[in-house]
């Protein structure tokens, strides 16, 4: 007490870190130097050649005088929303005029893409069929690959399917209540958009993304053990081989008859009924069976790995 | 100012496609690289669908009036194109997003280069190992 | 010659444009995800804007709906979620783990 240099020690840097000068300033500038040090490993380590230190400035110009170019061959592009376009010629007024006679679909899109393009949208399906085998091939979890892992990835694995049972147990109770009431209507709106593919707007492609997304909901709320009752591999092999398999038998006729022609056999039945358009409806019903599947199998393969 | 009314969508359209190419190729995160592909092919579809768009007409989905004339209808042909365009996009994004996964369980990061030079050190280190075997 | 739908047409597509940059610039990756499900949306209005229903209703599903979903898994799965410190530092070290 009586030491007064003693007491100027003690309470110079208490005075100072008070009026913010020099006791704090040393500390940052030794947190700054590590960071400085942990970020030049990083940067020796991530950009170790020239290519990386040109890479970013020549892509942003090279980015815009692209874009540039683009914008300037717009220039010579018919303005928009004008009648005369090039675009706007006599292929579509065919499909306008001839489509409700030709397909007896009263939605032209819907009767273009399912009938006079129908295998445009076969080989989408296949696209989407490939898709969900590749996303399989790279995710699903089968024995041959249990037997791979080592024992800390077994044991990582054992701890995740710890945490989703606790969760499966104790569900979000807001997200169940209101998943019970809204998810039943959600499906039916989706079976109603793929049925009315033909009459309204809608069909296969958004009818069977909203029912995969209701299928979602419930086996976010409910756990995946609800909906493995009734949608297990089995049953998405099953449905989505034998809706590809279906629309390319009812589809592939004109192979068979040898020419481009549209006749079916099947009649077209009165315009904006349910039951009409000839194979249109059946072809909307199977597409969206493929899309439903997919997306509810991308779903369940990327959160638990099997189906 | 005429060019700008007369092109505002196609602009629009050349403005998102070079923002998401931009996206793809500067960001080193493998997931901003899935987002900036998604906004380049929605981009496309706009561009695709504007075309298509003939003014005070409307969507072809007939009525009550089945009597189907040419000035009443838009074009139903890029609606379709960008239809199926659409749902081929989500099955691109999920094999996309499936390969980040499988890379991020080997690799533990998103970060492109640091997985890059990962790989190159394994190339390295087996490479090693193997000479070391032969000898 | 300009009427009132095209002043609307202008702020959406001001919108797109202002979700794209925002989508590639953010930080946190769930904020990225997010914008490009709100961008998902405001498409969608345009399309039904550009008089194609058919267009509207796949990409209020697929691009809102089920793309997000697959997004937000994989952030979960990926880790990208959590942003606290100590589940960083658990990441890091059975990394360590994992690499000796």
């Amino acid at each position: 007490m009586s030491d007064p240099k003693n007491h100027e020690n003690h309470k110079n840097p208490f005075v100072a870190w008070v009026n913010g000068e020099t006791f704090r300033k040393e500390e940052e500038k030794k947190a700054a130097e590590k960071k400085k040090k942990v970020k030049k490993e990083v940067d020796i380590s991530v950009h170790h050649d020239r290519f990386h230190k040109i890479y970013k400035p020549v892509c942003v110009v090279l980015c815009c005088a692209f874009i540039a170019l683009l914008i300037f061959v717009c220039i010579k592009t018919p303005p928009f929303g004008i009648t005369d376009a090039p675009t706007n010629n006599e292929v579509a007024q065919k499909y306008i005029e001839e489509g409700l006679e030709d397909t007896g679909a009263t939605n032209i899109v819907a009767g273009m893409i399912l009938d006079y393009r129908a295998f445009d949208t076969l080989g989408e399906s296949s696209v989407l069929f490939t898709a969900v085998m590749a996303v399989i091939i790279l995710l699903k979890k089968d024995e041959d690959r249990k037997k791979e892992m080592t024992e800390k990835q077994k044991q990582i694995e054992a701890r995740q399917q710890k945490e989703e049972e606790l969760n499966d147990r104790h569900r979000d109770v807001i997200l169940k209540k209101t998943s019970g009431i809204i998810a039943p209507f959600i499906l039916m709106f989706g079976i109603y958009v793929v049925l009315n593919g033909h009459i309204s707007p809608g069909g296969g492609f958004s009818g069977g993304a909203i029912i995969g997304a209701g299928l979602i909901l419930i086996s976010q709320a409910f756990g995946s053990k609800q909906t493995k009752k009734f949608f297990n591999f089995k049953v998405f092999t099953i449905i989505t081989s034998g809706a590809l398999l279906s629309y390319a038998a009812l589809k592939t006729y004109s192979f068979y008859t040898g020419s481009h022609h549209m006749e079916t056999g099947v009649p077209h039945g009165i315009p904006g009924a349910i039951l009409s358009s000839g194979f249109i409806l059946p072809l909307n019903i199977f597409v969206g069976l493929i899309v439903a599947c997919t997306m509810f199998g991308f779903y369940s393969l990327f959160s638990k790995g099997e189906i | 100012m005429d060019f700008f009314l007369n092109h505002f969508y196609e602009i629009a359209s050349m403005i998102l496609f070079g923002v998401g190419f931009m996206g793809l190729l500067l960001h080193n995160n493998l997931i901003k690289k899935a987002v900036g592909l998604n906004i380049m092919d929605t981009a496309i579809y706009l561009f695709l669908a504007q075309r298509g768009f003939i003014t005070g007409r409307v969507a072809p989905i007939m009525g009550s009036n089945l009597e189907a004339s040419v000035e009443e209808y838009v074009n139903p042909i890029p609606a379709g194109l960008v239809l199926t365009g659409i749902v081929v996009s989500v099955s691109v994004t999920a094999f996309f997003l499936a390969l980040i996964q499988m890379l991020h369980k080997k690799y533990h990061t998103l970060n492109l280069d640091e997985i890059l030079l990962k790989a190159k050190q394994e190339k390295e280190k087996k490479k090693a190992l193997e000479e070391s075997e032969d000898a | 010659m300009v009427d009132g739908q095209m002043i609307l047409v202008w702020i959406l597509l001001g919108f797109l444009v202002t979700c794209a940059i925002a989508a590639t610039v953010a930080k946190n990756l769930l904020v990225t995800v997010l914008i490009l499900m709100s961008y998902s949306v405001v498409m969608s209005i345009i399309w039904v804007v550009l008089e194609s229903p058919d267009l509207a209703g796949t990409e209020a599903a697929v691009g809102a709906g089920v793309t997000s979903i697959l997004f937000f898994i994989v952030l979960k799965k990926v880790g990208a979620l959590d942003t606290s410190k100590k589940k960083k530092q658990k990441d890091k070290s059975e990394e360590s783990k994992d690499n000796e």
